[in-house]
């Protein structure tokens, strides 16, 4: 049996004394599109930022693609991972936050430039011409030179999935990449999204859009109060949920 | 290009009578007139005595003075600057004893007159006769008498300078608080390491805060430095014309010349501060520059062109 791109044996986070994931319990196959849907406040944002090492695990495992993510396990005893070794990881894991997060000071190009450049090392001509490419792909080939404030809520989010893309990763992590939009811009990123899935890309997906599940996710999976309620095919979830409060929240949401 | 009168489709533009503004001509004779009954009176004043004016305006003592002014201006900045990014950054680090020791400094530079600071640097080797170095209590590598070292110059650029570090690195830090979380998040989600992200991401952007404030700081610099005397350094430009001043019993003329080289110098720090400001309002603002509006009209423009041939 391969490994499983993601896996979470009763991962736990508490900030102090709140406890916002309450032993978590998933796998992510390679290749694989999973959806986290729940309410606000549900811990599905957290359990994302704990994959890609932007929050710290308190209890339990968690590995990306076979390796223990946040420490490293020698004997029988887990150690910090020095900061260093956390950034190594975390090249592989592309992340889109709902926010962009672009940086201002630099282009569209440099910002996806950026990373494969300074981090990886590339040489400039082929990180801008795989920028390029990258910039096509999400429908942007015009806009090279513009600076994100320059740039529809939309395009920005295009080019912050271009940005994660350049750094070749094996896992794309997107944290409710389509609700800062306006209504009319959320198509064109979920475009971007099908495409990459359709490519094949592992993805992890926290998310309001229950048709883009839907369409695109091979598992659905419903948090609420920091645990798995319920989880399955979107299909079988979206039409036939089996506990009531995934009842009461999609009656909400659809 | 539009004709001039009406837009490409042929619109005529509105051509619409200005409304008048008498109080705002009022207010501008009244300052105007003014302005010139000062300078009347300043050119024929006698007391301001041009003709001395004239004669030390381009002195060379003076002139060496304001290098030296500029000299001192310079390297404090360097070492304020310096080190007030290392206060900034220790002030915002989670380490508890580097967190108070920033701030103990702080307290302590910013809390005490530079002037009082100057003459404790100028009473420096009556402290410290010795410099030694080497492992303490073991072992001595070198050893230094500097009573014997004429080094004004030294102890006032670094009185200065690290009486500057204290309001530096409260800028700094005011500059990278500025800057979103977000920012250091998605550089460290990009697998950057975090002086990487503190240099490309981080920094770049809040310098669009600091460099105000620092211009500030270094005009203000510029000025403070007429306060070395308490070490005693004498060979800025203020001591200089008093010393001249107090020779030729003309201190006025003279105190105008230092004012003017003030003034120059800082007028230059000024163009500086605007070029670098420019320089790091990249992408600060939605509205396109002129350039860029250019080349956009001119791309429609061609469409339009290519829609009617």
């Amino acid at each position: 049996m391969t490994e499983p791109m993601v896996r979470a044996n009763g991962v736990h986070k508490n900030f102090g004394a709140l406890t916002v994931l309450k032993g978590i319990e998933l796998t992510v196959a390679r290749g694989e599109v999973m959806c986290l849907v729940g309410p606000s406040g549900s811990g599905k944002t957290t359990f994302l930022r704990c994959i890609n090492h932007l929050e710290r695990v308190t209890a339990g495992r968690l590995y990306v693609d076979g390796v223990l993510v946040g420490y490293e396990e020698r004997g029988n005893k887990l150690h910090e991972l020095h900061p260093r070794v956390a950034a190594k990881q975390r090249r592989d894991i592309g992340m889109v936050f709902q926010h962009f997060n672009l940086f201002p000071h630099m282009t569209a190009l440099e910002n996806i430039t950026e990373a494969p450049i300074r981090v990886k090392r590339q040489p400039k001509e082929k990180a801008v011409a795989n920028a390029k490419r990258l910039l096509d792909q999400v429908g942007l080939g015009e806009k090279a030179k513009a600076y994100p404030a320059q740039l529809s809520g939309g395009q920005q989010q295009r080019i912050a999935i271009a940005r994660a893309l350049a750094m070749d990763p094996k896992l794309m992590l997107f944290d409710e990449p389509t609700s800062a939009l306006d209504p009319e811009l959320v198509g064109e990123v979920l475009d971007v999204m099908k495409e990459l899935a359709r490519g094949g890309m592992t993805m992890v997906v926290v998310t309001h859009e229950m048709g883009f599940a839907r369409e695109v996710a091979d598992q659905l999976v419903f948090m609420d109060d920091g645990a798995v309620v319920e989880m399955g095919k979107p299909r079988e979830i979206l039409v036939n949920p089996q506990h009531e409060r995934t009842k009461a929240f999609l009656s909400k949401v659809l | 290009m539009a004709e001039r009168g009406s837009t490409s489709d042929g619109t005529e533009l509105i051509k619409a009578v200005p409304l008048r503004r008498p109080g705002r001509w009022v207010a501008a004779t009244v300052i105007l007139v003014l302005i010139a009954l000062f300078i009347y009176g300043a050119a024929t004043n006698p007391n301001y005595q041009w003709d001395t004016y004239r004669k030390y305006i381009f002195d060379s003592r003076i002139s060496t003075a304001a290098w030296n002014t500029l000299q001192l201006t310079f390297w404090a900045m360097v070492l304020g600057g310096v080190l007030g990014v290392l206060l900034a950054v220790m002030r915002l680090s989670d380490n508890p004893v580097l967190k108070s020791a920033a701030w103990a400094y702080l307290w302590i530079f910013r809390g005490t007159p530079v002037y009082v600071q100057l003459v404790f640097w100028g009473l420096f080797t009556s402290l410290y006769p010795h410099l030694a170095f080497g492992i303490p209590f073991l072992h001595q590598f070198a050893h230094f008498d500097i009573q014997t070292l004429d080094a004004a110059f030294l102890f006032a650029a670094v009185g200065l300078g690290l009486n500057e570090a204290a309001y530096m690195a409260e800028i700094v830090r005011a500059g990278i608080s500025s800057v979103g979380e977000g920012q250091s998040e998605a550089a460290t989600a990009l697998g950057m390491p975090w002086g990487l992200t503190m240099r490309r991401v981080v920094l770049p952007q809040a310098m669009r805060v600091i460099i105000p404030p620092s211009g500030n700081e270094v005009i203000s610099m510029l000025k403070t430095t007429s306060l070395v005397s308490a070490v005693p350094y004498t060979l800025d430009l203020y001591e200089t014309q008093r010393s001249i001043s107090g020779v030729v019993f003309r201190p006025i003329p003279l105190l105008l010349v230092a004012s003017t080289w003030y003034l120059a110098v800082t007028s230059v720090l000024m163009v500086g501060q605007y070029f670098l400001e420019k320089h790091y309002a990249k992408g600060a603002s939605r509205t396109m520059t002129a350039r860029q509006l250019r080349a956009l009209a001119s791309a429609m423009g061609r469409e339009n062109l290519g829609g009617k041939g």
